[in-house]
C-alpha cells in the first residue's frame, strides 16, 4: 500500500495573550509539537489522547484548518504528491476536496436553517474544481446517491436537522463530507457525543464505507476501546507530542509507553468480575503553556527517573513499525488491555 | 419493578413524573420503583432521554417548573427510624430544605456550571453547612477544609480562598463531592459524574466515590450510561428505557444474564477493550429512543427490539416476571425465569 499521507515535523503553535488590550503575546502555546506520521492508503489511524493533548489541532492542521507553525503535510492526490502547506489559497480549495472533515457535534455542525439536501450539496457547489457547473439535476443525484450510501432515505431530504435524532445528524455530517469522493477523511470524536446504542451504528457504517469505497481515516478518539474496533494502528498523543505508536494490537497488547499503559488501565470495562487494576496517574495533565523539562510525562510517571527530567526522549522505533518516546522503553515491563484485566470465565 | 427490601436509605414507589404540556400532560417517567440500602451502590442506567437524571432531580425536588410529580412516594429513612415521604413535600418550604443538600446531597456532570463563579470554593461549601446547622462561620470553614483534605485536594485550607476557575476539571469535581458530603449525608445521588472528565481523571474520581462508600458506609445512586463504569462500582443496577425500569437486579446477575432485550442490546453494543480478537464489527440497536410526544403503545422498545412478540407486545404492557432479586419487565422473563 502506498502511502496517502505524509505529515512530518508539524507543529502548530497559539500566542498566548498578554494581560490588557493592546499587550504583546507573551510567549506561545505548542498544540502541537514536532508531530511526524505517514497513513496509508485504505488505512485507518487513530489519534487518542485526553483533552487538550492537541489531537483536534493535529487534524485541523492536516487539512490547513489551521496553519501550521512549521513542518509539512504531504496528500498524495491521483498520481502526484502535493505539499498542502506551499500551495495557494486557491491551490488550497481545489485539493480540499480530496480531504474532508466529521466533526464530534452534529448538533453544531449542521446549518439548522438549510435543509439536508442543502447540507449535503454545498460542498458540490463550493468545492467543484471543474470549469463546468453541475446541473441541478446532477447535484440531485450525487446527493440521492451519498445520502442513500448513508442510511438516509430520499424522503428525508427536504427536511431541516431538527427533525432529526443525533445518530442521524452524523449520518448528515458523514454524507456531506463524501459527497466530493475525498481520499483522506479525518474523523473528529465522531460517536463521542452519541448514545451507546447509535455510536455502534455509526462505527459500523464508517467501517462499511471505508470498505466500499476505499476511503482513508484518520480517526481521532478519546476511547480507546471504539478506537480499538475501527484502527488499523494508533498513535498516542500526551501535551501535543505522539508519545507511542503502532498497529493497534502491538499498542493496546503490549504498550511501550507509561502513559499508554495508565490509559488503558483507567478504561472501566464492562464485566463486573474483570480484576482490573488501575494506574492512578497523580496529579493532572499540565499547562501546556508551560510543559514539564524533559519528558513531558515524568511528573506524572510512576517509572520516571533521572534522566527522564532533564532529557528529552525521541519517539523511537522498537520493534515493527511500533515507536515509544520513553527512554525506559526497552527495559520497561509494561502490561497491556489484556494483562490488567482477566475477565474470571 | 423491584424487590422490597429491608430497611432501605431510600425507596420510590410507582413514580410518575408529567410534563406540563398546556392542558395535556404527558408522561416522562412511568411506575419508577427502586431502593437504595445502606452502604450501597445503585446504578440507574440509560440512555439519553431515558428519564434517568429527571428522576434524580424528583428526588431531590429540583424538577424544572413544567415538570411535577403526578403520582408515587419517595420514603427517606430518618435516623429515628421513620420515614418521610419526599413526593409530598413541595418544592419550597422548611420541610425539603431541611433534607436537600443536608440529608441527601447531589453531584452533576458539569462542575462548572455547578459553583457560582463568584465566590470562593470555601464560602460555597461552608455555606451548606450554615444553612443546615447552627454552627459559627469558623466552624463551617474548618468543617469544609476537613472535608476538601478528605476528598483529596492538595493544601485543603489554602483552596478555601480560591475561585472555581482556578481549579481544574478533576479538582473541580473533588470540591463539589466536597460540598455534597459536608453535612454528612445518608444518600449521595451522582448524575454522571465522570462524563465530563478524562479518563485517567474519572478513574481517580471513581476511586475517591468508592472509599468514601467503604469509609462512611454511604449509600449512592450512581445515574450513567457507562456499562463500564456500572461493572466496577454497583452493587446492584436497575435499566431504564423511555421512562421506565426495564429490569433491575444485583450486577452479576444483570452482566451475567441479561434477560430484557434492551439490556441484552446494549451489553452488546458496546465496545470492550479486554478482546480486540472479536471482530471489527459490534452489534448496533437499530432505530432510537423514540420521542416522549410519541411513545409507542404496549412495551416500549417494541419497535426496535429483535424478539418482540406482536400484537402482544404492541397491545398490551409487558408483564413482570422476577427471580430473586432480579426483575425484568419482558414477555420473555417467565422463559428464562421459568415457571
Amino acid at each position: 500500500m502506498s502511502e496517502l499521507l505524509k505529515v512530518s515535523n508539524l507543529s502548530v503553535k497559539f500566542p498566548k495573550l498578554g494581560k490588557g488590550f493592546w499587550a504583546k503575546p507573551s510567549g506561545y502555546v505548542s498544540a502541537v509539537d514536532d508531530v511526524s506520521f505517514t497513513i496509508r492508503q485504505g488505512e485507518t489511524l487513530g489519534l487518542v489522547g485526553e483533552s487538550g493533548s492537541g489531537k483536534t489541532t493535529l487534524g485541523l492542521s492536516i487539512l490547513l484548518g489551521v496553519r501550521p507553525t512549521s513542518g509539512r503535510v504531504h496528500l498524495r492526490i491521483g498520481d502526484q504528491d502535493i505539499d498542502l502547506t506551499g500551495l495557494s489559497k486557491h491551490e488550497l480549495r481545489r485539493a480540499r476536496r480530496h480531504m474532508q472533515m466529521i466533526f464530534q457535534d452534529p448538533y453544531a455542525s449542521l446549518n439548522p436553517r438549510m435543509t439536508v439536501r442543502d447540507i449535503i450539496a454545498e460542498p458540490l457547489i463550493a468545492g467543484i474544481s471543474d470549469k463546468r457547473k453541475l446541473t441541478r439535476a446532477e447535484i440531485d443525484q450525487r446527493v440521492a446517491e451519498v445520502a442513500e450510501q448513508c442510511g438516509l432515505s430520499r424522503d428525508q431530504m427536504k427536511r431541516f436537522p431538527h427533525a432529526f435524532s443525533g445518530g442521524q445528524r452524523q449520518r448528515i455530517a458523514i454524507a456531506r463530507a463524501l459527497v466530493l469522493n475525498p481520499s483522506l477523511v479525518v474523523c473528529d470524536e465522531p460517536i463521542s457525543s452519541l448514545d451507546v446504542s447509535i455510536q455502534a451504528q455509526i462505527l459500523n457504517l464508517l467501517a462499511e464505507l471505508q470498505t466500499r469505497l476505499g476511503l482513508t481515516y484518520l480517526f481521532i478518539a478519546h476511547d480507546l476501546a471504539a478506537v480499538a474496533y475501527v484502527c488499523d494502528r494508533v498513535a498516542v498523543m500526551y501535551l501535543g507530542q505522539i508519545v507511542e505508536m503502532g498497529r493497534t494490537r502491538d499498542v493496546y497488547y503490549e504498550p511501550r509507553h507509561p502513559y499508554t499503559e495508565a490509559l488503558m488501565s483507567a478504561v472501566p470495562e464492562p464485566d463486573p468480575d474483570a480484576v482490573t487494576q488501575p494506574i492512578l496517574l497523580e496529579g493532572e495533565r499540565p499547562d501546556p503553556a508551560h510543559p514539564p523539562s524533559g519528558c513531558r510525562f515524568h511528573t506524572r510517571c510512576v517509572y520516571a527517573t533521572g534522566i527522564c527530567k532533564t532529557e528529552v526522549p525521541m519517539l523511537r522505533e522498537l520493534s515493527d513499525g511500533h515507536s515509544a518516546a520513553c527512554h525506559h522503553a526497552a527495559t520497561l515491563k509494561l502490561r497491556g488491555a489484556r494483562d490488567l484485566r482477566s475477565p474470571a470465565k | 419493578m423491584d424487590r422490597p427490601m429491608e430497611n432501605p436509605v431510600l425507596s420510590v414507589r410507582n413514580l410518575q413524573i408529567v410534563l406540563d404540556n398546556g392542558g395535556s400532560p404527558i408522561q416522562i417517567t412511568d411506575d419508577v420503583s427502586f431502593s437504595i440500602g445502606r452502604g450501597e451502590v445503585l446504578a440507574l442506567v440509560g440512555e439519553s432521554g431515558s428519564g434517568k437524571s429527571v428522576t434524580a432531580l424528583a428526588l431531590m425536588q429540583l424538577l424544572a417548573q413544567n415538570l411535577k410529580i403526578a403520582r408515587g412516594e419517595i420514603l427517606l429513612q430518618t435516623q429515628s427510624g421513620s420515614s418521610v415521604d419526599i413526593a409530598k413535600l413541595g418544592t419550597r418550604g422548611k420541610a425539603i430544605e431541611a433534607i436537600r443538600g443536608a440529608r441527601m446531597g447531589m453531584i452533576f456532570q458539569e462542575p462548572m456550571s455547578s459553583f457560582s463563579p463568584i465566590h470562593t470554593i470555601g464560602a460555597q461549601i461552608a455555606e451548606v453547612v450554615q444553612i443546615h446547622e447552627s454552627v459559627s462561620r469558623q466552624a463551617a470553614r474548618k468543617r469544609a477544609s476537613d472535608l476538601l483534605g478528605q476528598v483529596g485536594i492538595p493544601d485543603p485550607v489554602g483552596a478555601l480562598d480560591r475561585y472555581p476557575a482556578e481549579f481544574s476539571g478533576g479538582m473541580r469535581q473533588r470540591a463539589m463531592i466536597a460540598r455534597a458530603l459536608v453535612c454528612g449525608p445518608e444518600l449521595l445521588i451522582a448524575d454522571e459524574p465522570t462524563t465530563a472528565l478524562d479518563v485517567t481523571i474519572q478513574g481517580q474520581i471513581l476511586e475517591l466515590l468508592r472509599n468514601l462508600k467503604k469509609n462512611l458506609g454511604m449509600a449512592i445512586l450512581f445515574i450513567t450510561h457507562d456499562l463500564g463504569i456500572v461493572a466496577q462500582m454497583a452493587d446492584r443496577v436497575a435499566v431504564m428505557y423511555s421512562g421506565s425500569i426495564v429490569e433491575s437486579g444485583p450486577v452479576r446477575e444483570i452482566f451475567r444474564n441479561p434477560t430484557h432485550p434492551y439490556t441484552r442490546a446494549l451489553l452488546e453494543a458496546v465496545p470492550r477493550l479486554g478482546d480486540l480478537d472479536r471482530g471489527r464489527r459490534i452489534q448496533p440497536i437499530s432505530g432510537s429512543m423514540p420521542n416522549i410526544y410519541a411513545v409507542p403503545p404496549g412495551c416500549r422498545f417494541h419497535p426496535r427490539c429483535p424478539v418482540a412478540q406482536l400484537p402482544r407486545c404492541s397491545d398490551f404492557a409487558p408483564p413482570v416476571f422476577s427471580k430473586g432479586e432480579h426483575v425484568v419487565a419482558c414477555i420473555h422473563g417467565e422463559r428464562a425465569f421459568g415457571p
